[in-house]
């Protein structure tokens, strides 16, 4: 209870009354200056779920240090020795058995409550709440901002709380910002919920921790938290790049930002996908044994109907772009890919 | 073989035994006997164990740097979910009950054979099928769901789920095949005054076990049937491109597969009652309420399977209630703990190598079952769920504690079964090196989880590289304590010293007849007596073991059946 007293203030008094109450807790509890379980609390709630942990721990330690007590000293006082019998002793005690029900059950009971309580806040966003559109597939993440901006990274304001509504194109993700303490299962055909208010600022990693295959452990992302006044610049600025850029400059902000990376590569590498250096103009063979000439249709098609006509050599597993890309988005990429060919010049 | 009923010693022995007493290999491949049939298990789950392990270090080592070793992403998914398939299906839940189980519980209560010996030996049989299948998919590739099979990815990706679950759907049977003769076995044949609670506790933990094989396992069935049907006919179950809830999967899948935990963690906790009493030369305390516990913990085991999906759907009501079951549950398991401390208070404890791994079995499972308060709370569940944590949590449960179990089973039935002694001092250097080397592996996993590491991550950020190259090198010495352990107990067959009837001086009834027994169990009829009570067994030199003293010197009467020291 004194360490959810104290890690409550620490998040008013902001990062050094949070770094002092956290290094006297870690002290007490292992002498070590920073905490050795988690990163820095940065989110409104992650406080409070650290304090509870540190209860729980407590509790496991005091039971833990009960048993290997107990089981020590019957180790030493009543090991075999010649000539001493084991003494008679009672086999059982109705009032022993009670107590040790009723002790630990008081503790888990507490342990329930304060977990169902704070789980309570984890899961209710706030009306006010910052809405975040987030699209998971094998193996990026988007995130669509309110003005129709889509980003690869979550950028959020300082303080504010924004409530994330997320769901699946293909397979189960479940998002998971350490820093925050927040984690939500993320699902194909239903839309599933989280929200966090960050207050610290700074850029965090974004994990998935549900297996989505091949590339599960890379898909990962960032959370960027931009002080207050900042993040509406920046999304002004990211959502109109397709104006300001020219289309192979606005093409490469798209392969990253949008998830081609994940899967093709452009220095000639065969990822999940084939890679797009000297992709355009070059003539491929497809699963069907047809033979094509990778041009701009090509490309398109294959975006928006991945499954239409899959190179040799590569899984038909690529999820389909169809509403998510504007003409002019899957022009610019298209101008891209094109640079990345020595025969760009060819067909320009 | 003649023995003089007042002090059960052997007189002559015509060394005829269950092993010797046919030869060739029908004689094994179409026994009924149940030794023979748990015999024949516990070299295929050893097998199995062995080839789980293998991948759990290949793993272990692919994981001592960030990026890529030597193992691609795939190759790397494809090992971790055999991994898991294995050590579940194949090892953990057959382990306890279907092999020490099929080899101890009718000798314990004093019969001749299970109630259905061709079942029995049709169980094993299926276990091979299913094991069979398990290889197929081992051996055409690309089996990467992870050992859950979670829709929709199961579902559509092109690997060999079908012959997995396959494999899964006739384990199932085999698994309800032994569950089934051990409840009519228990129920039907144990000897005249054995009553319910005169019964040794390791046969209520394999009661309590066998209910939930036959009440859980068809859920099981029918999933991976539903799921099949799914992935070759396209009938929309659980994939919502076909009108499917993918979460429904979850639901079945976990309905079975949360009770299978406790088929794993019960018939462990039997054994360590049994062997609390023994080296402690007590009568085990707190009788009642450990049996209690074991049919509490089954039945309980029913109602909490939504903890696994606490943030897979979006009903905090659902999982508010599934938190509150799944804390009651820790309730039995803590009893269990206290009254095996319990009963070491003023015994005579010998540290023999049983007793080392039970005493390592209560600190592991100690560990395993307080972190389990972690994953209980909603708030920290967040956080916790499906990171290293996890993963740390169920290792210290089902390897620290199945697997630990399983070990004192081994060393303390091993002489019962092949008749030979092991060396106890190497056999102890092996424990130790196991209890070390599991802590050195699993421990910093918890740190890990905590820190935010997810699971099942073939490559991971360059942070938690540390504690990962801690948790490779304990898992390398991990692998040389078992690898020790099986050349002490191997050595032990060629040359381990005879074995006495009763090495431990126990008290149940398996220790009254020949190491190892008869083809038929017992010669004559066993004596009943309290299966705690250990005042009347005593060393005898020349026998190299214990034997019941002479209650009154000079008469023949045998000693009465004692009231059990019972509430």
């Amino acid at each position: 209870m004194v360490a959810k007293a104290a890690s409550s203030k620490s998040t008013e008094f902001g990062e050094g009354a949070n770094l002092m109450t956290f290094s006297i807790m870690d002290f007490v509890i292992f002498g070590s200056e920073r905490s050795m379980f988690f990163p820095p609390p940065t989110s409104s709630t992650a406080a409070e779920v650290d304090s509870l942990f540190y209860f729980i721990l407590w509790v496991c330690v005091v039971f833990f240090i009960v048993i290997v007590g107990v089981m020590g000293y019957c180790l030493i006082r009543y090991r075999e020795r010649p000539g001493v019998k084991a003494e008679p002793s009672a086999s059982h005690n109705n009032i022993l058995e009670v107590t040790w029900t009723v002790i630990p059950g008081i503790f888990v009971g507490v342990i329930f409550y304060w977990g169902f309580v704070t789980f309570l806040d984890l899961r209710q966003s706030p009306d006010e709440s910052y809405e975040i559109q987030v699209e998971a597939k094998m193996w990026n993440w988007s995130f669509t901002y309110p003005n129709g901006h889509v980003d690869n990274v979550l950028h959020v304001p300082l303080d504010k709380p924004v409530r994330l509504v997320m769901t699946s194109v293909d397979v189960i993700h479940s998002l998971y910002v350490p820093a925050f303490r927040v984690k939500m299962d993320v699902l194909p055909g239903r839309y599933s919920h989280t929200w966090f208010e960050a207050n610290k600022v700074g850029s965090y990693t974004l994990f998935c921790t549900e297996y989505c295959g091949t590339k599960h452990s890379e898909m990962l992302s960032k959370v960027v938290v931009h002080p207050s006044g900042e993040f509406e610049t920046w999304l002004e600025n990211a959502a109109n790049f397709l104006e300001r850029m020219t289309p192979v400059e606005a093409g490469e902000i798209l392969y990253q930002r949008r998830g081609c990376a994940q899967c093709h590569s452009i220095d000639g590498s065969a990822k999940v996908g084939p890679t797009f250096l000297d992709a355009f103009g070059s003539e491929q063979s497809l699963m069907d044994g047809s033979r094509i000439t990778v041009d701009e249709n090509y490309i398109r098609e294959s975006i928006l109907e991945p499954q239409a006509k899959v190179r040799v050599g590569y899984r038909p597993v690529m999820p389909t772009y169809q509403g998510q890309l504007k003409d002019e988005e899957i022009n610019a990429l298209i101008a891209y890919i094109k640079s990345l060919s020595e025969g760009s010049q060819v067909n320009p | 073989m003649i023995v003089d009923i007042n002090s059960e010693k052997i007189l002559r022995d015509d060394g005829v035994n269950y092993l010797n007493c046919d030869r060739g290999w029908k004689s094994w491949a179409f026994t009924l006997d149940h030794k023979r049939i748990g015999i024949m298990y516990l070299a295929g789950i050893l097998l199995c164990f062995l080839l789980g392990g293998i991948m759990a270090l290949l793993i272990r080592a692919e994981l001592f740097t960030p990026g890529k070793l030597y193992l691609t992403e795939d190759k790397y998914n494809e090992f971790f979910t055999l991994h898991g398939a294995i050590m579940t299906f194949l090892f953990l839940i057959p382990s306890i009950p279907a092999a020490i189980g099929n080899f101890v519980l009718p000798i314990m209560v004093g019969a001749k054979d299970v109630a259905f010996p061709r079942m029995n030996l049709a169980s094993f049989y299926l276990w091979v099928a299913g094991a069979i299948f398990f290889l197929l998919a081992l051996g055409l590739g690309g089996l990467d769901t992870g050992w859950t099979f979670y829709t929709p990815y199961s579902t559509t990706t092109n690997s060999t789920v079908i012959a997995a679950t396959m494999g899964v759907f006739i384990l199932g049977f085999s698994s309800i095949f032994t569950g089934l003769n051990f409840i009519v076995t228990i129920n039907k044949m144990r000897p005249a005054g054995m009553t319910w609670f005169r019964m040794p506790l390791l046969l209520w933990s394999l009661y309590a076990t066998s209910i939930i094989q036959v009440l859980a396992t068809p859920v099981l069935g029918i999933t991976m049937i539903l799921l099949t049907a799914e992935k070759m006919l396209g009938v929309g179950i659980f994939d919502p491109e076909l009108g499917g809830d993918p979460v429904l999967y979850q639901h079945f899948f976990w309905f079975y597969s949360h009770p299978a935990v406790y088929i794993m963690i019960l018939p462990a906790m039997g054994v360590i009652s049994e062997l609390m009493s023994v080296f402690s030369r007590k009568p085990i305390f707190g009788y009642r309420f450990i049996a209690y516990s074991s049919i509490a913990i089954a039945l309980l085991g029913f109602l909490v399977w939504g903890h696994h999906m606490f943030l897979s759907a979006d009903s905090p009501l659902a999982a508010v209630i599934f938190s509150a079951l799944t804390f009651s549950v820790s309730i039995p398991s803590g009893i269990k703990v206290f009254n095996w401390l319990a009963t070491m208070y003023k015994g005579s404890i010998r540290l023999d190598t049983p007793m080392c791994y039970a005493l390592s079995f209560i600190l592991l499972f100690g560990i395993g079952g307080l972190t389990g308060l972690f994953l209980g709370a909603l708030a920290t569940d967040v956080h916790l769920h499906d990171t290293y944590f996890v993963v740390a949590h169920f290792h210290y449960v089902m390897m620290g504690g199945t697997l630990i179990a399983f070990l004192a089973a081994l060393h303390y039935w091993w002489p019962k079964m092949f008749g030979k002694m092991y060396s106890e001092k190497w056999a102890k250097v092996a424990c130790l090196l196991i209890f070390i080397g599991f802590n050195w592996t699993f421990f910093p996993q918890f740190l890990l989880g905590s820190q935010g590491m997810p699971r099942r991550y073939a490559r991971y950020e360059a942070e938690f590289e540390g504690l990962h190259r801690v948790s490779t090198t304990g898992a390398m010495v991990l692998g040389v304590g078992l690898g020790l352990s099986a050349c002490v107990l191997g050595h032990s067959l060629w040359r381990g010293k005879r074995a006495p009837r009763n090495p431990w001086g126990a008290a149940t009834l398996e220790w009254q007849t020949g190491s190892p027994p008869p083809h038929h169990n017992f010669i004559g009829k066993p004596v009943l007596t309290d299966p705690y009570d250990y005042d009347d067994l005593v060393f005898d030199e020349e026998e190299g073991g214990f034997v019941r003293r002479r209650r009154r010197s000079g008469s023949e009467q045998e000693k009465p059946i004692k009231e059990p020291s019972i509430v």
